[in-house]
Formats: structure tokens, C-alpha cells, sequence
């Protein structure tokens, strides 16, 4: 991995730490102050279009029975971060899970007991120093694949994307311009898909041949490198992003994820969020349009219609377009999955479906 | 055969049948109803009577009991006193002639262990009944005179003693007595056991010392607490409210006053001139001047129902002798190794007539088992009830006490659970038992709510105490769970800058002492409790 320049990390976790030596020399309780992540901290940029985090701070202090393990856990980590720059490495956040997970002195508590203790810790030192996690040399295990007509450097090598064979390539968690670049690219469209297995219908179909584009999918929630590698696509290649998920309130989460940003990174919005995202389907119109046979369709939840309803409240929700197309879903009281459309034709998605939506701007923004 | 024939026939075959010889075939009425429970009341009955009779010459007890397994099932009782001694003369009626003594009264009394003057005659009876043999007992009165040594058997056809020996002997004590009797039994060492009993009786008698040598020849010494003497109760008449029609018809025929208003006066506790005159206005205009003798039944009834229609102070207490909650507590804290005991006399109060007056104590932790149910232990005039719990006031009283308020567990109308010993004493003249065995209080509202009243008293002091000691516990964890981060945190800080952890660790553990000091900590904690705010749909559980 290519040399990390030091971006004053480091530096900020001493400073830190000999703040709190002296609070505890000077008798008193040892304290930091961090960014508030969470609902009661975040807003919604209208300007911008996307979810931002506020300016409200917590306090986390060491003598205070709900925050101590905390306090101790954010040194621990950032400690064992520091050795990670000292050393030039970079490694997994669950990697530095296990390598700071241990028995609490003689007692029989561990210092993190899952890997979902410690990664909300290294989010908090994310904010709490302004640090982005490739500064800090981790990564999430990577998710998400990509084919498409570009070329790009990844680690120093080059990639052509359009003979990746069926698997594509593998997306990164880290895609910051200093590890991947875009070398050449005449795609026209980024198809963003939900899920792998559509993904690989239309890799299968080569529709990014026949369409010119770049097809990417994130295997769910997108995880930040699709994410990040979402935005660049925006940012430096000026590319319209459509993004294709189910039809429910799941599919409505991650493509408001891509398009606004998640409440839980809302301090990574401004580098990752993709405010012109397009949602082309699928829509609750969908099955009528499309003739689709009742049997395709399943019944929503009560959760699920517990949640459309929240989301009628979102304010990026609130075009009279998603409105409709929200009260729709929930008048139906059904919900469609995208394998649903194999019902018409195998390659119905990739050869009609899509190019059809795209050609006619049926979308919802 | 006509009727008249009949009748003449089963007249030929009646006859009184000795009280003795109706015990005989129900013993099971004093106790005595299997070889487990024949060994404890035949202890029982002695060590009862000569907790009496030391109390009676104010004599400090000092009381030696000894079990000893002399073949199958076979045992030797030796329960010896250093009471008074009972005079040669009295020997033989006291051990075997049942119904026989000092403490039967028919009208009012005063507190005592036993009331009818059965027990030890009828322990005498089953050794006799079991294996055939004499009682012996031997007495001294006087350090000037030899001892009198008696075998004795009861003639059950007639309830007299049959005494088989006396000789004189010389005895290295100045007075006592002893008794030594052999009986087919059991011996278990479990629940209701001599052993528990002994624990039990040393408990609620002070000032009374103890030695038990048990079937394994082991010696246990119960020492007393206090040398004072409980105070002595006084006879008292009875109360109006607690008469009965019978015994006012005989009171009635068997008093010494001339007019029935001296009759009132003489023989009532709380009765004066006025309160006569009120009863004999409540009970039909009675005239106060006739002789007692000559009241007919309807009279008698409605001066009954005048003498319960008026108003009458209650009745005297100094028939009454409690332990004393100071006392009490220590002798529990002697018994048991405890945390925490609590003591409480309540006043004495009355039911239909009767004085009374409950005592309790309570411990907690130490000894006792964590988990299980409370050890309840009952009292009734200063002797144990180890049978028929659930029978009994006390144990109703203490399953309607809501313990969950006071530091215990509790699933609602059971026993409490938990390290605990809750002690309940009930002193009377005269304790209602369910039966002759003495085992169980009968339900009487009035005891109930008296018991309920004290154990909730207990359980206020009891609550303080656990809810402290819960409070300390916490905070000690609190503490150590600081300190133990502090351990870790002391690390890191140490790679971040270039001090060493053990200076570290020793600054922040100094904070952690001046911040207990101050109850900062506790301060600390409130701030923690930020409002729990409904999250939006989607909080991922995804990475991203």
C-alpha cells in the first residue's frame, strides 16, 4: 500500500492524551469533547441536499459509571492506531478489533466483547479528530462489485473494467483519489443496483456494453467505498447516477443513503453523498404498467407500513412525486422485489426495464 | 328388649374413664403422636417446667438436658435444673398425676410457660406406655437436707402416682431437681429437632444458660446473655371481655361476695364501683344487691352481655413478663452470626379479654442462607413452636406483611425469602393454641394485626439496612470497575505520551479517592440520564 503521508493524527491523539494526564494532575475528572453522532445531532441540508451533522458536542468523561468503559476504550483504540501509523500498515476495524480486544486486568471483562462495540468507537475518533479512516490506516471489509466502460488505477495498477469476466471488480473501502484513479472512461450513466445477483444479470447481458455505461452494486446498504466511488463519479466525470432497488421501504433506506447521506455518517456526507441521485424503480406503479402477475407481489409488513409512514415525513421525501408514489405503495399494501420483473422475461430488467425508464426519464428525484 | 332394658344395660356398662387413661389413647392430643416428636416434648415438658420453676424463686436457670441413645429406638432423657426443688411430699403428685400443679387457673392467671399442668406427667406416661419403666427424678430443697430420690409410675385407672422407690442420697448441689426418663423414640437432627429447640429456647431466655449433650456425646453450651431476671409477671383476676358463660355461672356459685355488684368489684380486673353500676344498667337493670348465688341463667346471660356492652378499661399488663427488645437482640446476635438485628417490644394489648404482647426480632446476613425461604421462628410464652407452621397467627401474619418493601423477595401470600431470621414471641396469661399440643396460635384478628403491626415496625429498620448495605455493595463495584479501567486507560495514555503508566495509574486512582470522598461520582452518574429519543427508521445495523 502506497505510503501515507502523515496527516497530523497522530500529533492530535497526544495532545489529547497529555490533556487529560494534566486534567487528572490538576484532581480532576478527565474529560473529551466529541462530536454527538445520532439522531438529536443531525439535520437536513436543504441547500445542499443532504444529511449533515450538527454542532452539538457530548462530553465524555472518564469518572462517570455509563461513559467510563468508552473513555477507556476511545484511548485504547486510538493507541493501537497509532502504532498502525508508526508502523505503516493499514488493517481492517476488525482487525483492530481482535488486536485490541483482551481481558480486562484481573477481572473477567473484556475490553470490547463484539466488533459492533468497537466500530462506533472508531467513528467517534473519526469526528472527535477530524480524521478521515484512511488517515487513521483502517478499513471496512470491502463489499460491492464493478464493471463498466472505464479504465482505472487501483494501488498503482491498472484496471480495465470491461474484462473483468463475470465477477467484476472488487470495490476497495478506501477510494480516495490517492489509491484509485479514473484513467479513461466514455461511459455516459452509472447503473447502481441493489442487489448482486441483478447486478449480475446485467453484467451477464453486458448492458454496460450496449449502453455505455458503469454498473455497480453494494450488496445492500452500499458500503462507503461504493459510496464514496459513487460521488467521485458525479464529482469528476459529471456521470447522472440511477440507482435501481426493490420496492420497499429497504430499497427507499439505501437509496436514501446514496442520495443524502446516513444518519450514522452524517459527518462523511459532504464526501459521499450523491444529492442527484435517480430513483428509476422500482415504483409501486410498476406492477400495473408492467402487467407483473399478482403472485409476484408480497404483502408489506406491519413494520413495513409502519416505516413507509415515517419516511412520507422525510424532508427529501416530500416532492409531490414521492408522495404519491409512497402513499401509492401503502394504498397497495404490497411490496415488489426487483426478481419480480423475471416474471415478464429473464432479461426483461436489463433489456426493456431499464433502457425504457432511462430513455423516457421515468425516475423519481 | 324394651327400651327401658336398654338403657339399664348400657348404664351397667358406664362408667368415668380416668383422664390419664384417656390419654393413653390419645396421645397424639400432647404430642406425643410419633417417636420423633415424643422425644422433643418429652424435653420440652421438662425443660419448660424447670425454666418455671427457677423463674418462680427468682433463680438465674441453669439447665443441663442430655439425650442418650441406650439401644434401638431407645433413649434415656436426663434434663436436670437449679431450681427450688420440690418438696418430698409433692414429688409424686407433681410427675404422676396428670392435671395436676401449680399453673392451672381457671380464672385469669398470669404468664407462664406451661397452663394446665400436663406435660411432664404425660411424658412420664408414654416412658411408661413405651418401655415399662419409672420415671426417676431426685429433688433437693435445701443445701441442709439429702436428696430425694423417686421411681415413679402412673396408675392410669385412677390418674394417681404409684411410687415404686424413694431413698435418700447425698447431692453435690444446694437445690434442683432431676428427672431421667427412658422412652421409645427418634432422634433427627434436622428441622424440629432438640437441637433447634435448645438453639431456640436459649434464644428467647437470656438469662438462662444451657448445656445439651446430644446422642453423639457432644457437648454444646448455650451460656446466658443477661443476669437479670425477666420481670416477674403478677396473677391477675380476669378481664370482663374475656369471660365465657360457663365460667361466669361457676365464678358465680363459687365467690365469697354477698351482693353482685362486691361480686363485679372483687373478682374483676379494671372493675370499680362506677363500671358495676354500668355493667348491671347494661345488663337489663340488674339489681346490684341480690346474692351472686341466685342469678338464674337468663341473669347470668345478661350480665354478661352488660358486663361486654360496657365500656371497661383494658385490662392490667403486669401479668405479662416480655424478654425485652435489648435483650432479645442480643441473644439473637449470640445465636446466630448476623449483620444486622432488630428487636421490637410492642406494647400490650388485649384479645377478647386476654392480655398480650408480641416481641420480634429480626436478622439479617452473616450465617443465614442466601437463597431459600425466611427461617420464621414462633413463641409463645417463651417456648418454641416447631410444628404446624402454617396452622398458626404467626405465620399468617407474616405471610400477609408485603416483605418485598422491606429488602426481601417475596411472591405475594408466601414466606419472604432470603438471609433471614424473622423471631415472633407472643407473651399471654393465655395463649389461644389451635390445640393441647401447643403448636400453632389460633387466628384471632386481633393477634394478626398486632404481629403485622410489629413485623412491619422490624422491616422499616430491616429495609434501611439492606437498602445501605445494597447502596455500599454497588459502590464498591463501582469502584473496582474504575479502577480496573483505570488499569487500561493508564496504558494507553502511557504509548499516546511519553509518561510512564504506573505514574499515570497512581494520579488517576488519587482522583478516583478525592472523587468518592466528595460523592462526585454519584453527582456524575445524573447527568448520564439523557432522554432515550425515538430513532429514526433506519439506524443502521449495516456497516457502511
Amino acid at each position: 500500500m502506497a505510503k501515507k503521508k502523515d496527516s497530523g493524527v497522530v500529533k492530535r491523539f497526544e495532545s489529547e492524551a497529555r490533556n487529560v494526564i494534566s486534567t487528572i494532575e490538576a484532581g480532576k475528572n478527565p474529560k473529551m469533547k466529541l462530536p454527538l453522532r445520532g439522531l438529536t445531532n443531525v439535520y437536513f441540508d436543504e441547500k445542499a441536499q443532504m444529511i449533515k451533522l450538527g454542532n452539538k458536542l457530548q462530553t465524555r468523561t472518564f469518572f462517570n459509571v455509563a461513559q467510563a468503559k468508552k473513555f477507556m476504550q476511545t484511548f485504547l483504540l486510538a493507541s493501537e492506531i497509532k502504532k498502525l501509523i508508526g508502523e505503516d500498515v493499514t488493517t481492517s476495524i476488525r482487525d483492530i478489533y481482535y488486536r485490541t480486544k483482551h481481558t480486562i486486568a484481573d477481572t473477567k471483562e473484556n475490553t470490547f466483547d463484539e466488533q459492533s462495540e468497537s466500530d462506533p468507537i472508531v467513528e467517534d475518533i473519526e469526528v472527535a479528530f477530524d480524521a478521515l479512516r484512511e488517515e487513521l490506516h483502517l478499513f471496512a471489509s470491502s463489499r460491492g462489485s464493478m464493471v463498466g466502460n472505464i479504465t482505472i488505477v487501483d494501488s498503482g495498477d491498472t484496471i480495465d473494467c470491461r474484462k473483468l469476466g463475470s465477477g467484476g471488480w472488487a470495490i476497495p473501502s478506501i477510494c480516495e483519489p490517492d489509491v484509485i484513479q479514473f484513467k479513461q472512461s466514455e461511459a455516459k450513466f452509472v447503473l447502481f443496483v441493489e442487489k448482486d445477483a441483478v447486478w449480475r444479470r446485467f453484467n451477464e447481458d453486458k448492458f454496460w456494453k450496449n449502453h455505455n455505461c458503469i454498473i455497480l452494486h453494494g450488496q445492500g446498504v452500499p458500503p462507503r467505498g461504493v459510496r464514496r466511488l459513487l460521488r467521485r463519479f458525479m464529482d469528476e466525470l459529471k456521470l447522472p447516477i440511477y440507482v435501481l432497488v426493490d420496492n420497499d421501504p429497504w430499497g427507499l433506506y439505501i437509496y436514501s443513503v446514496i442520495k443524502q447521506g446516513s444518519i450514522n455518517l452524517a459527518y462523511e456526507s459532504v464526501r459521499m453523498a450523491v444529492p442527484s441521485a435517480k430513483f428509476i424503480g422500482l415504483s409501486s406503479f410498476d406492477q400495473e404498467k408492467y402487467k407483473l402477475p399478482k403472485e409476484v407481489t408480497i404483502k408489506l409488513s406491519d413494520q413495513d407500513t409502519k416505516r413507509i409512514k415515517e419516511i412520507l415525513n422525510y424532508p427529501w421525501f416530500q416532492k409531490p412525486k414521492w408522495q404519491k408514489e409512497l402513499k401509492h405503495m401503502l394504498q397497495k399494501g404490497v411490496k415488489l422485489e426487483l426478481e419480480a420483473l423475471s416474471a415478464k422475461k429473464i432479461k426483461f430488467i436489463s433489456e426493456t426495464y431499464v433502457p425504457d425508464k432511462i430513455k423516457k426519464k421515468e425516475w423519481l428525484e | 328388649m324394651t327400651v327401658e332394658k336398654k338403657a339399664k344395660e348400657l348404664a351397667a356398662q358406664q362408667r368415668a374413664i380416668s383422664v390419664a387413661e384417656f390419654f393413653e389413647k390419645n396421645r397424639h392430643l400432647l404430642g406425643f403422636d410419633n417417636p420423633i416428636r415424643a422425644l422433643l416434648t418429652t424435653v420440652k415438658e421438662a425443660v419448660d417446667n424447670s425454666l418455671d420453676a427457677c423463674e418462680e424463686a427468682d433463680i438465674l436457670p441453669e439447665i443441663f438436658v442430655q439425650v442418650k441413645e441406650i439401644g434401638t429406638n431407645r433413649f434415656k432423657i436426663t434434663v436436670e435444673d437449679n431450681g427450688p426443688g420440690i418438696v418430698k411430699k409433692q414429688i409424686g403428685p407433681v410427675f404422676g398425676k396428670l392435671l395436676y400443679g401449680s399453673k392451672f387457673q381457671t380464672f385469669g392467671g398470669k404468664q407462664g410457660r406451661g397452663q394446665q399442668g400436663i406435660g411432664i406427667s404425660a411424658a412420664v406416661l408414654y416412658s411408661q406406655l413405651t418401655t415399662g419403666k419409672p420415671a426417676i427424678v431426685t429433688s433437693k430443697i435445701s443445701p441442709k437436707k439429702p436428696a430425694n430420690v423417686f421411681e415413679l409410675k402412673i396408675n392410669t385407672k385412677i390418674n394417681e402416682p404409684e411410687v415404686v422407690s424413694t431413698k435418700e442420697i447425698e447431692w453435690d448441689k444446694n437445690h434442683g431437681t432431676r428427672i431421667e426418663l427412658e422412652l421409645e423414640a427418634k432422634y433427627m437432627e434436622k428441622r424440629a429437632s432438640v437441637l433447634e429447640y435448645m438453639k431456640e429456647t436459649a434464644v428467647v431466655n437470656p438469662h438462662a444458660s444451657f448445656v445439651y449433650i446430644d446422642p453423639k456425646d457432644q457437648k454444646l453450651k448455650f451460656p446466658r446473655v443477661t443476669d437479670k431476671l425477666p420481670k416477674k409477671s403478677k396473677k391477675i383476676r380476669p378481664h370482663p371481655y374475656g369471660v365465657e358463660l360457663g365460667i361466669l355461672q361457676r365464678m358465680l356459685k363459687e365467690t365469697k361476695a354477698r351482693t353482685l355488684k362486691s361480686f363485679l368489684t372483687s373478682e374483676f380486673d379494671k372493675v370499680g364501683s362506677g363500671t358495676a353500676d354500668e355493667i348491671l344498667k347494661n345488663a337489663g337493670k340488674l339489681d346490684g344487691k341480690i346474692l351472686p348465688r341466685l342469678l338464674t341463667l337468663e341473669q347470668a346471660d345478661a350480665l354478661l352481655k352488660g358486663m361486654q356492652g360496657s365500656k371497661i378499661m383494658s385490662p392490667s399488663t403486669d401479668c405479662l413478663s416480655p424478654i425485652g427488645a435489648e435483650v432479645l437482640k442480643k441473644s439473637l446476635e449470640a445465636e446466630y452470626d448476623l449483620e444486622f438485628a432488630h428487636a421490637i417490644t410492642r406494647s400490650p394489648t388485649v384479645y377478647r379479654g386476654n392480655p398480650f404482647q408480641i416481641e420480634i426480632a429480626i436478622g439479617y446476613g452473616g450465617e443465614l442462607v442466601r437463597e431459600g425461604t425466611v427461617n420464621l421462628i414462633r413463641f409463645a410464652n417463651k417456648v418454641p413452636l416447631l410444628y404446624q407452621q402454617g396452622a398458626c397467627a404467626i405465620t399468617k401474619a407474616t405471610t400477609s406483611v408485603d416483605w418485598r418493601k422491606y429488602g426481601l423477595q417475596q411472591s405475594s401470600g408466601n414466606m419472604p425469602q432470603g438471609p433471614a431470621i424473622i423471631l415472633v414471641h407472643m407473651g399471654s396469661v393465655w395463649a389461644p393454641f389451635t390445640s393441647e399440643s401447643k403448636e400453632a396460635i389460633a387466628h384471632y384478628p386481633e393477634i394478626i394485626k398486632e404481629v403485622k403491626l410489629a413485623l412491619q415496625e422490624a422491616g422499616r429498620a430491616l429495609q434501611l439496612f439492606v437498602g445501605r448495605r445494597a447502596k455500599r455493595e454497588l459502590a464498591k463495584k463501582k469502584e473496582e470497575m474504575f479502577k480496573n479501567y483505570a488499569i487500561e486507560l493508564a496504558a494507553s495514555l502511557a504509548e499516546l505520551t511519553p509518561k510512564k503508566r504506573e505514574e499515570i495509574l497512581n494520579k488517576i486512582l488519587k482522583v478516583a479517592e478525592k472523587m468518592y470522598k466528595s460523592g462526585e461520582i454519584e453527582r456524575e452518574e445524573e447527568k448520564v440520564k439523557i432522554k432515550k429519543r425515538k430513532t429514526g427508521a433506519f439506524r443502521g445495523g449495516e456497516e457502511e
